[in-house]
């Protein structure tokens, strides 16, 4: 009796130990399997390091025969000399402005229409749905000639609004915003609507408030759009005082092309911006992608 | 989650609406003031572009200067133009190899992620980096990695190789623009193929282990039929934003040495807005158009045999 019951104990520590021992060996496997994908991540990112430690080197330095991260001094002032040889903080304004713009006007068109075709009954209406869809897979290069033409017949070329009105209809955004108006049951603006609140009021204050997600998606992916865009600000800008990052950053290919260092540390002021944004809003980024594609480039 | 198979069960509760508001078919003058903006853009900035190229296509249009209609001449020329072929050619390699190691890289490393590891969100975002940063900027350092005396050919030159030209030799100029692109977008498939890993049931895997399959057989009759939407969706998608390329031949070799990485958009650039001819440019741009469609409809018409849509 009493030897069964320390067997039995026995048994139980045992299993308890080996339990532990397999969870052990298990964490081991986990740390080892974040270490490898830590060593193939430093590799993927390898570009991005070798860009920041090339902008502080001695332009002299950038080939050297025996490479090293930091060349024989740290050069900062090759940050003060990219900033100063063209406009960057410019640019960067340009950016900025153009994108935050962008974003907003394609959010209140998106949030329209996407109202119009989910929720108001008009002819027709499932066609011509229909034909946004199908602009989808149109591949925007096609239309840039056209474009061009367009904004120098308006007499808008080389303007902030060349810039930020002609890619701001794309139905993408309409056709996001649709999909989730339809998931909001219509009981909801009923309500209201018996309060006697308008339409617009509706949607401003019933139906808006529950689509903070996709609304903010669609505007990080706007956005980026925008500040990324590099044909079309290529094509339609001329002057340096217009030009967005990507576009400054041209610059440096050019007339400025030899100057390495110089070069790396345009590049690098060009991506922090986009690293900010990685950061504070990768939470929308990553629902924006999984929603449903901004072309998979 | 693609476009066409959303559409149709949308209007199921409009139309029981209907039905209990029988009086008014259409909101009628509200309908306009919501949908104009959108629709004024819409035409002006898609559709009359659109068809506008095609009207352009028949013309000799000089960038400032006046058109003069020229019919289909400019077909003409393009299909007796070497350089055409040599872009389409190139054009069409990079897609499907690019679509390819970019859909076989981002399936590694999802599946690799939804392995037991520490930080996989964090890793996530970090393989989607370059593809928020400016495709300049990456393309830049690109050039300074691969440069005849970079990085790259020194690490290879202390192992004993020595490396080639990535840039300005045609047998590998065409690679590197690959390689380039795919390490710069693959990090996107990556989150959108994690999402359909992620919502595989647990049960399931589970219940096939029990039956005694291995890895690899869970892979191959498991897991790919159930993210099919997500791989056909990342696929589709993939590939023409593949036929769109412009900036990293651009930046990266400048279409050389030779048309060697010369692409279609690149070539459209040129001819419309450096060789001053706006009308060729727009052929081009509509053979484009008519490319991309036909292989999306291919795609479409294809996934019959391999998507698997019920749960």
């Amino acid at each position: 009796m009493t030897n069964d019951t320390v067997s039995t104990a026995e048994t139980i520590s045992h299993r308890k130990h080996r339990l532990r021992r397999d969870q052990k060996v298990t964490a081991v496997k986990v740390w080892l399997n974040t270490l490898a994908m830590s060593i193939v991540a430093l590799i993927f990112t390898f570009p991005f390091i070798w860009m920041v430690f090339s902008a502080l080197k001695p332009e002299a330095e950038i080939f050297s025969a025996i490479p090293s991260f930091i060349g024989s001094e740290v050069q900062w002032s090759n940050f003060v000399d990219a900033w100063t040889l063209v406009p960057f903080g410019r640019f960067i304004f340009n950016g900025f402005f153009v994108a935050i713009m962008g974003a907003l006007l394609s959010v209140v068109v998106a949030v329209l229409s996407a109202y119009a075709f989910a929720r108001l009954r008009f002819r027709y209406r499932d066609r011509l749905f229909l034909l946004y869809v199908l602009t989808l897979v149109l591949p925007q290069e096609v239309l840039v000639v056209p474009l061009f033409i367009m904004m120098n017949q308006f007499g808008l070329a080389d303007t902030y609004a060349a810039l930020i009105i002609p890619f701001a209809f794309t139905a993408f955004g309409t056709f996001l915003l649709r999909q989730f108006f339809l998931t909001i049951p219509v009981e909801f603006e009923e309500a209201a609507r018996i309060d006697g609140a308008s339409r617009l009021r509706t949607l401003w204050s019933v139906l808006l408030p529950q689509l903070t997600a996709p609304l903010s998606v669609l505007a990080v992916f706007s956005f980026v759009g925008y500040y990324n865009s590099y044909l079309w600000p290529l094509i339609i800008i001329n002057s340096q005082d217009l030009a967005t990052v990507p576009l400054g950053l041209s610059m440096f290919t050019g007339e400025h092309g030899t100057q390495w260092s110089l070069t790396m540390a345009a590049a690098t002021l060009a991506i922090i911006p986009s690293l900010i944004i990685v950061a504070v809003l990768q939470r929308q980024l990553i629902r924006g992608i999984v929603l449903g594609g901004f072309g998979g480039r | 989650m693609f476009a066409g198979s959303e559409i149709r069960p949308s209007s199921a509760p409009q139309a029981t609406r209907f039905r209990t508001n029988k009086i008014r078919e259409s909101d009628g003058l509200v309908v306009l003031a919501y949908l104009w903006p959108g629709l004024v853009g819409f035409t002006t900035f898609i559709l009359v572009p659109l068809l506008g190229s095609l009207l352009i296509s028949m013309f000799e249009w000089p960038l400032f200067g006046t058109p003069t209609f020229i019919g289909f001449a400019n077909y003409q020329k393009m299909f007796s133009d070497p350089t055409f072929y040599t872009v389409l050619v190139n054009t069409v390699i990079f897609a499907f190899v690019y679509t390819a190691l970019n859909l076989l890289l981002a399936l590694a490393v999802s599946l690799w992620l939804n392995t037991k590891i520490k930080f996989s969100s964090f890793w996530r975002v970090i393989f989607f980096l370059p593809a928020i940063t400016p495709v300049i900027a990456n393309a830049l350092v690109w050039r300074l990695l691969l440069n005849d005396n970079g990085i790259v050919n020194s690490v290879l030159s202390s192992g004993g190789i020595t490396g080639p030209s990535w840039l300005s030799d045609a047998s590998f100029a065409l690679s590197t623009v690959i390689a380039m692109s795919v390490w710069q977008s693959f990090g996107y498939n990556v989150i959108v193929l994690s999402a359909g890993l992620g919502s595989i049931p647990q049960e399931i895997l589970e219940a096939s282990r029990m039956d005694g399959t291995n890895a690899w057989q869970r892979l191959r009759s498991v897991i790919l039929p159930m993210i099919s939407p997500s791989l056909f969706f990342t696929m589709t998608m993939t590939m023409i934003g593949a036929f769109q390329v412009f900036v990293q031949p651009q930046v990266l070799t400048q279409g050389g040495p030779g048309e060697s990485t010369n692409t279609f958009v690149l070539y459209m650039y040129r001819n419309g807005f450096v060789f001053d001819r706006l009308g060729y440019a727009s052929a081009l741009a509509w053979i484009l158009f008519v490319v991309v469609m036909l292989i999306t409809a291919l795609q479409f018409a294809g996934q019959r045999k391999w998507v698997n849509y019920d749960k």
